[in-house]
């Protein structure tokens, strides 16, 4: 309770205890800062507060725009347990997740504690490593087709040069899935190297030294100085990575369109398409729920893995 | 510590180049390519040559000439640059509002912008769907919000949903709390309207933090796909990516002119890293920090 107080004092008004609340400058001040304040609230209401509630609703009712709206109950999330496609979209997400989460938290930590060496030519790979965080995703995906293109793209003419037959990687539905985690990774390491970079270089100094003077070597000063440093970091990167790779869509969309057959349809590419294809408005609400209590119990067991971060 | 060439030590920095420069090629390799591609001949392109021999910008010509590209990048450049200014306006109000004036409740509705972050977007996207095109007494619609279409199909229904956006109010409420309070009792005891507080004394001190506020409100705005997608039918309103996407499942296999289309997609954003890295760095780092 006092750790609360003491950062509303800090964090909040400042010196509000001091002063009687019903000063004529008081209420000046709150005046205004309703004034401030008026139009982001309205807008967080209208688009995210109001959005909230009715999706909800939304899910207990059978809508389609053109007919007037029905409430049916759970029947929406009834039909969801037969529904074969969402389960296949399920186990893509999952399929996609175990591949690109790990390799995501794995590589841009690596990379980065590459990148923090006081060795020459650090600044310029930096900048590379960076880059591919700003284009978008649909111009990252169209090139990204090119590159996995059959008979000309470069990856397989690459492989070729090592006398590999590279495969069809869009056409096939056994390498889909893993084009497609290649552009995510290559687009999304960018960012968390950058973390992890900030992360690196919060770590006092002088926790190496001593591991180093009791005679630690450099796997030992990453197990048991670097590693556990790092776990708010860590774990940062996993959460959003988690949450990020659930709502997969831009890239599934531009490169594949969900196949080959539904290898690579993701849920919420379902989801728009139920929803504003199909028009099934309720619906698509309920599956949007269901994805999103599914994203809740993972970061929910992403904590449980770290207590200590958590609480 | 001493640093001598030691065989082991070298062989060890020879590894440790030749491994980071293979990731810099998997990081780098996409941006040549494509660019290569784009400026090669047709029939360059279908061979196993990786250097043009003479470079030709027709694939470029090509794009403009097929779909109304200019009119894309115009109306992406509007849709994002509207985005900017009202997140850094507003977002920036607010942020000052919420870091140093004082008033009830405030700490209620801030605690609620900053937990509805984690509300995945996914579920917010069909009912902010029907509430723009019901709102009331616009696009042809009633009182009730009937009739019409709302602000579908207008560049509003890809603004307002995000015109200031909860991460804008958190970064700039935290930036305001780093300054000092004293500025503000000085001008407070000589009669200084709160606007004027905040708008000639503390925003000018905001300016690296809302540089990198623009930079990020312009990069979601210029790369957003599905939003726009599905709020906006009307031809003529069309963004670059939804532009790009189509043109090239429209033409899946003419590569010289899609890469065309993706470097000029992608050329904006290329361009402000190049001038601006530093304030993509701290505002990276600073949603790590939160």
């Amino acid at each position: 309770m006092t750790l609360i107080r003491e950062h509303q004092g800090a964090g909040g008004a400042g010196g509000e205890s001091g002063k009687p609340y019903r000063s004529k400058l008081f209420n000046y001040q709150q005046l205004m800062g309703y004034l401030f304040l008026a139009p982001t609230l309205i807008i967080f209401f209208l688009f995210t507060v109001l959005p909230s509630l009715m999706a909800l609703f939304l899910s207990l009712t059978r809508y389609d725009i053109l007919t007037p709206i029905k409430w049916i109950g759970l029947q929406n999330y009834q039909r969801l347990l037969g529904d074969s496609v969402f389960f296949v979209t399920l186990r893509n997400m999952l399929l996609y997740v175990v591949m690109f989460v790990p390799l995501m938290v794995i590589l841009s930590l690596l990379i980065a504690i590459a990148l923090n060496r006081p060795v020459p030519g650090m600044r310029f790979f930096r900048t590379l490593f960076y880059l591919p965080m700003i284009t978008s995703s649909v111009a990252a995906a169209t090139v990204w087709v090119w590159l996995l293109q059959r008979n000309y793209g470069l990856i397989n003419q690459l492989l070729a040069l090592v006398g590999i037959t590279g495969p069809a990687w869009l056409a096939d539905s056994d390498t889909a899935m893993i084009a497609i985690v290649m552009v995510t990774l290559w687009q999304g390491l960018g960012g968390n190297i950058i973390l992890n970079l900030a992360g690196l270089q919060g770590i006092p100094r002088m926790y190496y030294e001593a591991a180093i003077l009791d005679g630690a070597n450099a796997w030992q000063c990453f197990r048991y100085v670097t590693w556990p440093s790092l776990r708010n970091t860590t774990f940062f990167i996993t959460t959003v990575t988690l949450i990020n790779a659930f709502q997969l869509f831009d890239q599934a969309y531009v490169m594949t369109q969900g196949g080959p057959g539904q290898a690579t349809l993701t849920s919420v590419y379902y989801i728009y398409q139920m929803g504003f294809q199909q028009l099934q408005m309720g619906y698509a609400s309920a599956m949007a729920f269901v994805l999103f209590l599914i994203i809740l119990v993972f970061s929910f067991l992403n904590m449980r893995f770290n207590p200590e971060v958590a609480s | 510590m001493t640093r001598k060439f030691t065989p082991w030590r070298v062989l060890r920095e020879t590894i440790f180049y030749l491994l980071l420069s293979a990731v810099g090629v998997f990081m780098a390799l996409p941006f040549v390519w494509s660019l290569l591609t784009s400026l090669k001949d047709d029939s360059e392109i279908f061979s196993t040559h990786w250097l043009p021999t003479h470079l030709t910008l027709a694939h470029y010509a090509e794009v403009f000439q097929v779909i109304p590209y200019g009119s894309y990048i115009l109306n992406s450049f509007v849709m994002a640059g509207l985005g900017v200014i009202t997140n850094l306006f507003l977002g920036s109000l607010a942020g000052y509002a919420y870091a140093r004036l004082r008033m009830k409740h405030k700490n209620f509705f801030f605690r609620s912008q900053v937990a509805s972050m984690m509300i995945p977007s996914i579920i917010t996207m069909i009912p902010t769907y029907l509430i723009l095109r019901s709102f009331p007494l616009v696009g042809g619609n009633n009182i009730l919000g009937q009739g019409g279409y709302g602000f579908l199909n207008t560049i509003w229904a890809v603004v307002l949903p995000w015109a200031v956006g909860s991460y804008a109010v958190f970064m700039m409420r935290q930036f305001f709390m780093t300054l000092p309070e004293e500025l503000a009792e000085a001008a407070r005891l000589d009669g200084c309207s709160e606007f004027r507080i905040f708008w000639n004394i503390y925003l000018p001190l905001c300016k690296p933090a809302l540089a990198t506020l623009a930079i990020f409100t312009f990069q979601a705005g210029w790369n957003s796909f599905l939003w726009p997608m599905i709020v906006l039918n009307d031809p003529k309103l069309k963004t670059v990516q939804m532009g790009l996407q189509v043109f090239s499942s429209n033409h899946s296999t003419n590569y010289g002119p899609m890469m065309a289309a993706s470097i000029i997609a992608m050329l904006p954003m290329i361009l402000i890293f190049v001038f601006a890295q530093r304030y993509f760095t701290q505002g990276v780092a600073f949603e790590g920090g939160k």
